[in-house]
Formats: C-alpha cells, sequence, structure tokens
C-alpha cells in the first residue's frame, strides 16, 4: 500500500529562514558584495564558471554568496541558472594561439619565442601564512616592463613544425560537434565529448584521476608543454546580422601535455598529447584535465587500457560534482517507505531464523 | 583580359563596386562592435549623450527588445584542432532601426540588455550615411583609445613578470 506523507512545510520553510540568517552571519559584520566577491575570491569563481559550465562572473558570485561559499552547491545554482535561457548558439572555436597571454610557461624549453611569463602565480610562494593580510593590507602596485610586441605561438605550434608532435585532430567534413547538454551520453564517446565533459567535471575528481596516471596507474609519461592563461576574443555568427559579431572576451587557461611518444612501421615515432581547457584561471583544473585525456586515448592509440583513468565509462561517468551531490545527497531525503519494507523483510527473516533454530524446532516440526 | 568585364559592362563594374562597399562598412561595423562589447553601457551612453549634443541623433525605435540568453563557447582540440562544446556563456542581444532604415545589431557578454541596445543604435548609426564619421569620432574612436590604454597597462605588467635567463659561469681554477 502507497500511503502519501504530507508535513513539514512550516519546518522547511523555518528552516530556509534559519539558513538565510545563518548565511548573513554576525549582522554587525559588513555583508560582502559580489564586486567583493568576483574580485578577491576570483579563483573560486572561475571555478564555478568552469564547473557550472557557463561564463558569468556576476552569476558565479551570487551563486558563491547564495551557497555560502560552498563551491559545489554554487556550481549546481549556476547550472539550474542556465536551463532558464534560451540558446542564441555557439560561437566561433576560440584561438587560443591569439591569447593576450597574462602567463605562460613551458616546462619543455627554456628559451620558447614570447618568453617564460609568470604573470599572477602562486608558483615560488612560500606557502606561510601571511598575517600582513589579516586586515588592511595595501599591496604595492604592480611593476610594470616594455610589453614585447612578439608574438606568443603555442609551443606545441612550433614542435609541430618539425613533426616531433602529433598534430591536432582536425573535424571531418561535415561530423557534428557532440554536445552532453542535448544529447545523452553513450560510450564510447569522441573525443568532442570526453573534452566537455571533462571541461565541466570536477577539479577534485580529475586531479585525483590526473595524480594516478603519474603514479603508475596508466602511466603516460607527461611533460607540460605548454599552460597559458589570458584573454581571448569571442565571435558568434549572428543571423540577423549576416557576419560574425564581437562578443567581447573571457578569460581562459589553457594546458599542452606532451607525452611519450609513439610510431609504428608506417609512422616515423612522435610525442603524443593531451589537452586541457577551462574558464578563468583553472591551472590544476586544466593540467589534470590534459592528463586524463590523454589517459583516455589508450584505445586510440592502442595501448593497454587496464586503468581507471583510462576508463572513459569510470572517468566520464563520475567527473560530475552535480550529478555526483545529486546522487549521493539524495540518500538524506526521506525513504521511509523503502525502509519500511526492507524493516518488514529482515523482521521476517529474522523470526525464519529464530523458528529453525529454536531448541524446539524439531519437535514443532515432527507436529 | 581580366579588366574588360568591369570596363565594357557597366552594371557589373557596379555591382562590383556594390561588393567591396559592403565588405568594407561589413569590416567597420565589425571592428565597431570590437570595441563597444569591452566598454561599460554607462560609457557608451555617455559618449552618445556628448555626441547628440552636437548633432541630434535620429530618430530611433526597438526592432528586437533587449533579450538574456545562452551562447555555446568553442574550443579546438590542442587549440587547432576540430571543434569541441567547452561551455556556455549569457549574452545579452539587441535590435535597433533608425527612421531613416538602417538596422543594428547589438550582441555582448553578459546580460546587460541597455548595453546590447546600445551597441545595436550604434551600429545602425555606423551604417548611416549621415552619422558614421561622427559615432566614429565621439564614440568608437575614444572608447577604442580607452581600451588600448588599459591593455597596455596590463601587457606592461605581465611582461614585468617575464623570466630572464642567466647562465651560472663555473669559476676557472
Amino acid at each position: 500500500m502507497y500511503v502519501a506523507v504530507k508535513g513539514g512545510e512550516r519546518a522547511i520553510d523555518n528552516a530556509h529562514r534559519l539558513l538565510a540568517h545563518k548565511r548573513r552571519g554576525d549582522r554587525s559584520v559588513p555583508e560582502v558584495t559580489l564586486d567583493q566577491i568576483s574580485e578577491q575570491l576570483g579563483l573560486a569563481v572561475d571555478r564555478v564558471m568552469s564547473e557550472g559550465s557557463l561564463y558569468d562572473r556576476e552569476l558565479a558570485a551570487l551563486a558563491i554568496k547564495q551557497a555560502r561559499g560552498d563551491l559545489i552547491e554554487a556550481i549546481f545554482l549556476v547550472r539550474a541558472f542556465r536551463a532558464t535561457l534560451p540558446r542564441f548558439g555557439a560561437s566561433e572555436p576560440v584561438d587560443t594561439g591569439a591569447m593576450r597571454v597574462e602567463r605562460r610557461v613551458s616546462s619543455t624549453f627554456k628559451d620558447i619565442p614570447g618568453g617564460q611569463i609568470l604573470g599572477p602565480t602562486f608558483d615560488y610562494t612560500h606557502r606561510l601564512l601571511d598575517p600582513a593580510l589579516a586586515e588592511g593590507f595595501v599591496p604595492d602596485a604592480p611593476a610594470t616592463a616594455e610589453a614585447p610586441t612578439a608574438p606568443t605561438p603555442r609551443v606545441t605550434d612550433i614542435l609541430g613544425r618539425d613533426g616531433l608532435i602529433e598534430s591536432s585532430p582536425q573535424a571531418e567534413d561535415g561530423a557534428g560537434i557532440g554536445d552532453l547538454t542535448r544529447e545523452p551520453l553513450n560510450f564510447p564517446a569522441e573525443r568532442d565529448l570526453r573534452l566537455q565533459n571533462l571541461a565541466r567535471g570536477d577539479e577534485g575528481f580529475l586531479l585525483a584521476m590526473g595524480y594516478s596516471t603519474q603514479r603508475g596507474y596508466g602511466r603516460n609519461h607527461p611533460f607540460a608543454g605548454e599552460i597559458r592563461f589570458g584573454e581571448v576574443e569571442v565571435e558568434f555568427f549572428a543571423e540577423d546580422a549576416g557576419f560574425a559579431v564581437p562578443l567581447g572576451a573571457i578569460e581562459l587557461t589553457e594546458c599542452q601535455m606532451v607525452n611519450q611518444f609513439k610510431g609504428s612501421a608506417t609512422e616515423a615515432p612522435c610525442f603524443t598529447r593531451g589537452y586541457g581547457l577551462a574558464f578563468g584561471q583553472s591551472e590544476r583544473k586544466t593540467m589534470s584535465m590534459a592528463l586524463v585525456d590523454r589517459a583516455l586515448r589508450a584505445r586510440e592509440l592502442g595501448e593497454e587500457a587496464l586503468a581507471p583513468a583510462q576508463d572513459e565509462e569510470v572517468g566520464m561517468s563520475h567527473s560530475d560534482n552535480v550529478q555526483a551531490t545529486g546522487f549521493v545527497e539524495h540518500l538524506k531525503l526521506p525513504h521511509y517507505v523503502d525502509f519500511q519494507s526492507e524493516l518488514g523483510l529482515l523482521r521476517k527473516l529474522r523470526q525464519e531464523f529464530a523458528d529453525a533454530n529454536a531448541p524446539d524446532a524439531m519437535k514443532e516440526a515432527a507436529e | 583580359m581580366k579588366l574588360s568585364i568591369i570596363i565594357d559592362n557597366f552594371g557589373a563594374a557596379s555591382s562590383v563596386n556594390q561588393v567591396a562597399q559592403h565588405n568594407n562598412q561589413k569590416a567597420q561595423r565589425k571592428a565597431a562592435m570590437a570595441v563597444l562589447a569591452h566598454a561599460e553601457a554607462g560609457e557608451i551612453a555617455a559618449r552618445l549623450r556628448d555626441l547628440a549634443l552636437d548633432l541630434p541623433l535620429p530618430e530611433h525605435q526597438d526592432l528586437r527588445q533587449p533579450e538574456n540568453g545562452l551562447v555555446m563557447l568553442r574550443g579546438r582540440v590542442g587549440g587547432d584542432g576540430a571543434p569541441f562544446n567547452l561551455g556556455e556563456a549569457t549574452v545579452s542581444r539587441a535590435a535597433v532601426r533608425l527612421a531613416s532604415g538602417e538596422v543594428g545589431f547589438g550582441y555582448t557578454l553578459g546580460r546587460d540588455g541597455e548595453k546590447a541596445r546600445l551597441i545595436a543604435l550604434c551600429d545602425a548609426l555606423v551604417q548611416s550615411g549621415d552619422f558614421s564619421a561622427a559615432v566614429e569620432r565621439g564614440v568608437i574612436a575614444p572608447l577604442r583609445e580607452q581600451l588600448m590604454i588599459r591593455r597596455e597597462r596590463a601587457a606592461a605588467e605581465t611582461a614585468a613578470t617575464k623570466v630572464d635567463f642567466y647562465t651560472m659561469v663555473r669559476g676557472e681554477g
């Protein structure tokens, strides 16, 4: 029998009211503004945009504020918001080679055209807590130097000229571009879908998967060929205007992983690649993404695929933290009826066990 | 003789000119949009207000009310390979028609409908023979200069973080 249970509305309303109060915290402390979150907690905003899969700093900041700093909850809010807007279409693919670079490092070549540019980085800091930041810290104005006019080509393009690295796969004529927000994911998945999945995947999950390949579970011998961060221009082909209109610029981080080489009787050996791309300054995310992208190419490259990071279904089915949190956290919702039926069954089994093992069981059976 | 078509055929010659003019105007509109998309709505509005003091702007109306939506942003595998869907961005768009008939389109990242409308108005003005030069001089050029200053400053700050490698010379003897 199914019994509908109602009730709890008042408790729920009051719980949300209490949540709003707790979110505000001590009311003698000034309220945090969206600008403050966007400007001073910028990397949290970048992560929420990346994994929320929606580039909008202001919305991401609002989500972080609403979620009390719980970034997965904020990502959930952003994902839900994007479902409320119509889609105008898809942009022209962005050109990361034309990026206005704010950071660009290579661990493979010291002297790359355009140079090693550190930009705003935590690298080489001592990771000591800085008490000066606790209050009223005014940083020095940034140093300046004459900006070079020479372009900063992608390191992989330089290696590619000599054929030392495989070239990027080009689109086949008439091939569509997979979109997992429109069609359910099927396996095996092509690289476009895999990259879309990884781009919105949980940073912690990808970090662990990438790390596992380094520790030997699907080793692929990576070098950080190049990591670059900066602004790229976005264009969108507008049907009404009849040409690709500029929309403005977004910040992106790109990681080109250069991996172990392969060759065959018919092909000269060359380095293979893994690719990472994400909104904002998301270096750990894009490095992890590139490691996992490369690991997921095991099948294509004829490698033995035994490790979790090489398994599409393991990786792509569990990378999305909104899906994962939904399924894990639904366990706390009422399962009273489910549980009652389990309980009933268990009581019955226990009774049967008790009956079968009672000292007079044999006698009862005889009667 | 390749040129003979144009010299002998007036109709063909004028259509070639029209195509060239059309492409020219498209490039001009795109260049204007590339600047406007980086400006704040308030900055564009203020420049247009100043411009209107000298040269009253033509009557215009919304052909499409500002509307917010999403555009799927695409990257390329390896930076230069096949495209893939990276994630969406919020975009606002609008269209404005001048009384004289020119239709302008405004598109911008974000959800600022008023900015999309102002870009659409500027785009219509860029296409209008009477206002094209004035809007370039009074709105686009100053905003472009501001944008260039911001970019140059950022580039100079970035350049200061470039690594200068030097080689440690081992002492002899």
